[in-house]
């Protein structure tokens, strides 16, 4: 790859001559398994191989569910019944498949909000943090999707409700809505189409990784000091890192057999803690649950749409402002996706010359105040549309916003960094050098 | 900085669980002991057996089970009957319509229990699962992990909550009940205490009664509970040594490299 020099792969035997002449893979493969590392990288730089291995295993455990699934409106509820009481291993490939979910975004929001901490989303790296956007968002589709499929009542009235939010759209939200659906209201039309692109989406997000991962290699990975790596030479080069293969491989197979071996615990004794009663029992259009509650990992950013009611002045200006098209509920729309929309800015929102938000004193306290507000609008979007939590879910959005829009902007500006270490190797030296060299790994890893 | 990030990322974990039970269960849920709680938890045979011979001689009459196999009744982690018992269970309890006979026939055990939508009575084989149970420690509902989904606890609280009030509403009767959200549910009072003779005289008041139809009915709903908390142990153990030698392993390639800046 690009960038940090280091040595490449050379065909050594006469076979490994004939099909690199032909096709370069294995040296592809080499380069990118053998690729220069940052040493310093912490326990927070595991959840990208927790990631690749999750879509891996919704990809497998969906495969496998698909060969047994029957995606129609008066079947499916029976169908998944069938996997979980007749299909040789069936009921762990769906316990499996529904909790992988879970620990999809449990590594994907951890993964975020180390890149915001670490500032890995700035220069150069603007196009590795966009790509994982948009992962991010196809997850978030694939996810509701694919939440769909069992056709309990949570599935449809969720349905019913998510995509209610795009009839909200002035003028052409309601033909987006029917297309969406494939009819007036969540059918077996909508089933059909959801399946189909649940399993599209998937694939979709394996081509975006592979993109993530060539992007960052032709960059170098950040670190935690925010340093990048010496590329004067290769000798440079080689005291700030060490090749991917065998250390951090290694490290990162440690801490994902950690993480699974608390995922098996929840799949294996409390396989429904993450679900809703409700969604056992089958969809009926005639009757409405008491509360829809969309999935954990949506209740956030339903957290900042619900916020956004006719009586905050903001929504009032705006609709003042433009006479009237954008209504409370389209400015919830917008704030919901504005609220990921900004994220995906943060590369030219944030000012600052210093990238790792170790060394920025006064950073350090915002991030950790949107860390809890992020789980502040979660625990929001659990609760009923009702006062404290109205008020609650409004301030919260608003410095969700505040965050992206204001303080990364003047944080640049006001605040004055400590200083950085030369080098990575300094870093390294430095914190090993500290407990006399006989410092472990033995740190708890990140989860 | 990263270890608040981590917990955060377990703490979302227990956040989740208050979305999925903010679903309001005003009712009042007793916390009943039950054979299949906690990691090592398994059903009591005896124990669903009775409460199959309850739902046949009382339940039946209104609720379907349509998504339960009669031959599952066979299964070791189940009520554990033998073949002969079920397939004679099946023709002497149930006729099902015969698509091919275009006539209705008694029962085999390849066939489900029958769906019973007479009286609009819900079909009760995911009930135990259906229905919210446990909320706590501060509404993470963790508690789970030791106490189970807290459904069989409720259709037990629902079956001994009535308080004998009733009253007439649009034509339908409603009868007061603790447990049921609300308060006031259709559903007459099934079982009353010694509705039901057992051949081994296993005690048969109400509470015994609703006890072990839950059971059976959770049984219903999760018929593969043991064999997954079992692959669950397995797993857990597996990774744990799995864990260990990694984290050796990784400790002892990385130790020159750690060495190397003295």
């Amino acid at each position: 790859m690009a960038g940090i020099p280091h040595d490449h792969y050379e065909p050594k035997t006469g076979g490994e001559r004939w099909v690199h002449r032909r096709l370069p893979i294995i040296g592809l493969l080499y380069d990118t398994i053998m690729i220069p590392t940052p040493k310093n990288l912490n326990w927070m730089w595991i959840w990208g191989i927790v990631l690749t291995f999750t879509l891996a295993l919704q990809i497998i455990t969906g495969i496998t569910l698909v060969m047994h699934y029957t995606p129609d409106a008066d079947l499916a509820f029976a169908s998944v019944e069938h996997i979980m009481r007749d299909v040789n291993g069936g009921w762990a490939l769906r316990y499996i498949h529904a909790n992988g979910a879970s620990l999809f975004f449990v590594a994907v929001y951890a993964h975020i909000f180390r890149g915001l901490y670490y500032g890995s989303y700035k220069e150069p790296r603007e196009i590795t943090w966009i790509i994982g956007i948009l992962i991010y968002l196809l997850m978030m589709g694939t996810a509701f999707m694919g939440y769909v499929l069992p056709w309990g009542q949570m599935s449809f009235w969720g349905a019913t409700v998510i995509t209610g939010l795009f009839g909200a759209i002035p003028l052409i939200g309601e033909p987006i809505q029917t297309w969406l659906l494939g009819g007036p209201a969540v059918d077996n039309y909508t089933l059909t189409r959801f399946f189909s692109l649940h399993y599209l989406f998937p694939f979709v997000i394996a081509g975006l990784v592979i993109v993530h991962i060539w992007a960052f290699h032709t960059t170098g990975n950040n670190n935690p000091t925010g340093v990048e790596v010496r590329r004067t030479s290769k000798a440079d080069a080689e005291k700030d890192t060490v090749p991917f293969w065998p250390y951090f491989v290694i490290k990162d197979l440690f801490a994902l057999a950690v993480i699974l071996a608390v995922f098996f615990a929840i799949v294996g004794f409390m396989p429904n803690y993450l679900g809703h009663p409700d969604n056992y029992i089958e969809a009926n259009p005639l009757a409405t649950p008491a509360h829809i509650v969309p999935e954990w990992y949506f209740l956030p950013f339903y957290a900042i749409l619900r916020a956004f009611t006719a009586e905050v002045w903001v929504v009032q200006i705006a609709s003042f402002v433009t006479g009237g098209i954008i209504d409370a509920k389209f400015f919830g729309v917008l704030a919901m996706f504005g609220a990921i929309a900004v994220m995906a800015l943060a590369p030219w929102l944030d000012t600052s010359s210093v990238r790792s938000g170790r060394y920025r004193p006064m950073f350090k306290w915002w991030f950790a105040l949107l860390v809890v507000d992020f789980f502040v609008l979660m625990w929001c979007g659990a609760m009923p549309a009702e006062e404290p939590y109205a008020s609650i879910s409004l301030v919260a959005s608003a410095y969700w916003f505040a965050y992206f829009l204001v303080i990364l902007p003047l944080l640049g500006v006001l605040e004055k960094p400590n200083a950085q270490p030369e080098t990575i190797e300094a870093d390294f030296d430095a914190h090993y050098a500290k407990s006399g060299g006989t410092k472990t790994v033995a740190q708890t890893p990140a989860e | 900085m990263f270890k608040t990030i981590a917990l955060s990322a377990a703490l979302a974990l227990g956040l989740g669980a208050t979305g999925a039970h903010a679903a309001g269960a005003e009712g009042h849920v007793e916390d009943f002991d039950f054979s299949f709680e906690g990691p090592f938890g398994t059903y009591d045979q005896n124990q669903l057996q009775r409460g199959l011979k309850i739902y046949t001689q009382v339940c039946a009459g209104c609720h379907g089970l349509k998504f339960v196999p009669i031959r599952s009744l066979s299964a070791e982690s189940g009520p554990g009957l033998p073949e002969d018992q079920v397939r004679a269970y099946a023709e002497q309890n149930f006729e099902v319509f015969d698509e091919e006979l275009d006539d209705f026939r008694p029962a085999r055990p390849t066939d489900n229990f029958p769906a019973n939508n007479g009286v609009g009575a819900p079909d009760l084989s995911l009930m135990a699962k259906a229905r919210a149970g446990f909320h706590g420690p501060y509404g993470t509902g963790i508690n789970q992990f030791m106490k189970g989904i807290g459904g069989p606890e409720y259709i037990a609280s629902l079956l001994t909550g009535y308080t004998g009030e009733d009253r007439e509403q649009a034509g339908t009767i409603l009868y007061e009940n603790t447990a049921f959200p609300g308060g006031w549910i259709s559903m007459a009072p099934p079982l009353y205490g010694e509705d039901v003779e057992f051949d081994d005289g296993h005690e048969n008041d109400l509470e015994s009664e609703a006890k072990d139809v839950a059971a059976f009915l959770m049984w219903t709903a999760e018929p593969k509970m043991m064999a997954r908390k079992q692959a669950g142990f397995v797993g857990v153990l597996f990774l744990t040594v799995l864990s260990v030698l990694l984290y050796l392993t990784n400790k002892r390639i990385w130790a020159p490299i750690k060495r190397k800046g003295h």
